[in-house]
């Protein structure tokens, strides 16, 4: 009976296409959930404003041997006085799985917007500070780094 | 981590009107919760999460740590020396504990 081969051919490969379709969509959702990337990051620190580029030192080795521990830098221009100051900086590497690496809160105090520390870079990427000033205005550096051995373990 | 012992250096005498640098380490694995183990489990995450530095008990700055911060902890920031007074550390861990440094500065 040729015709009820056909069928149930036809009825196996449909059922394995959209068992296929719906495999794939489930995966993909489960990605983007889980995966925040340096943007959304940026996103939810800027509230969206716009950021200028300009007016932050970022300091970082070209080349990384130790991606475990990565001296860091960042310095923005301000007179940090009570009117003009740099109110926060935040950290992320687009590269690594959870790009957000740290947010420094500075105050008038500080005398400088200045801050050093140790990072771990998981391969070669961009390090990107994003600087919130006391008028409510951003800027941002970035830098790449070449990392040779990454810094995430297992 | 009970063991966690903070490495604070500050000078102890400044003038008015001065910048100081402040250098903080703290000793903490830093378990990103991104490794696994032998068996392929990973292991929890386990980090400092909070840095917080207060002269006279006005917090001046601060840092929100993620697990890509290396292990022990290297915080380096600076601070206007203005009068005498007390600083004072913390560090809290994702489990609760709190470390605890302090230092006098002496402005003449």
């Amino acid at each position: 009976m040729p015709f009820e081969i056909k069928l149930t051919r036809r009825h196996a490969l449909g059922l394995a296409f959209s068992a296929g379709t719906l495999a794939v969509t489930g995966f993909q959702a489960i990605a983007q959930e889980a995966k925040v990337t340096a943007e959304d990051d940026i996103k939810k620190f800027t509230g969206g404003k716009e950021v200028a580029e300009g007016g932050v030192t970022l300091e970082l080795p070209e080349i990384a041997e130790n991606g475990n521990t990565v001296p860091l830098k960042v310095s923005v221009e301000s007179p940090m006085t009570a009117d003009a100051y740099v109110k926060r900086v935040l950290i992320v590497a687009d590269g690594n799985p959870n790009p957000a690496v740290a947010t420094f809160k500075f105050s008038a105090k500080s005398g400088v917007a200045e801050a050093s520390t140790r990072i771990r870079l998981a391969k070669t990427q961009n390090v990107i500070a994003v600087a919130e000033l006391s008028d409510g205005s951003f800027k941002s550096a970035k830098k790449q780094v070449k990392v040779t051995i990454g810094g995430c373990g297992g | 981590m009970a063991d966690a012992k903070p490495r604070i250096k500050v000078p102890t005498e400044a003038k008015a009107g001065d910048v100081i640098t402040i250098k903080t380490l703290l000793s903490h694995k830093m378990e990103s919760g991104q490794r696994k183990n032998d068996k392929g489990e990973v292991i929890p995450r386990q980090i400092i999460n909070s840095f917080v530095a207060k002269f006279n008990g006005e917090e001046f700055f601060s840092t929100v740590i993620e697990p890509a911060v290396s292990a022990n902890p290297y915080i380096e920031f600076s601070f206007k020396a203005e009068a005498s007074g007390d600083f004072e550390f913390t560090w809290t861990d994702d489990d609760g504990t709190v470390t605890t440094g302090k230092s006098a500065l002496k402005v003449g």
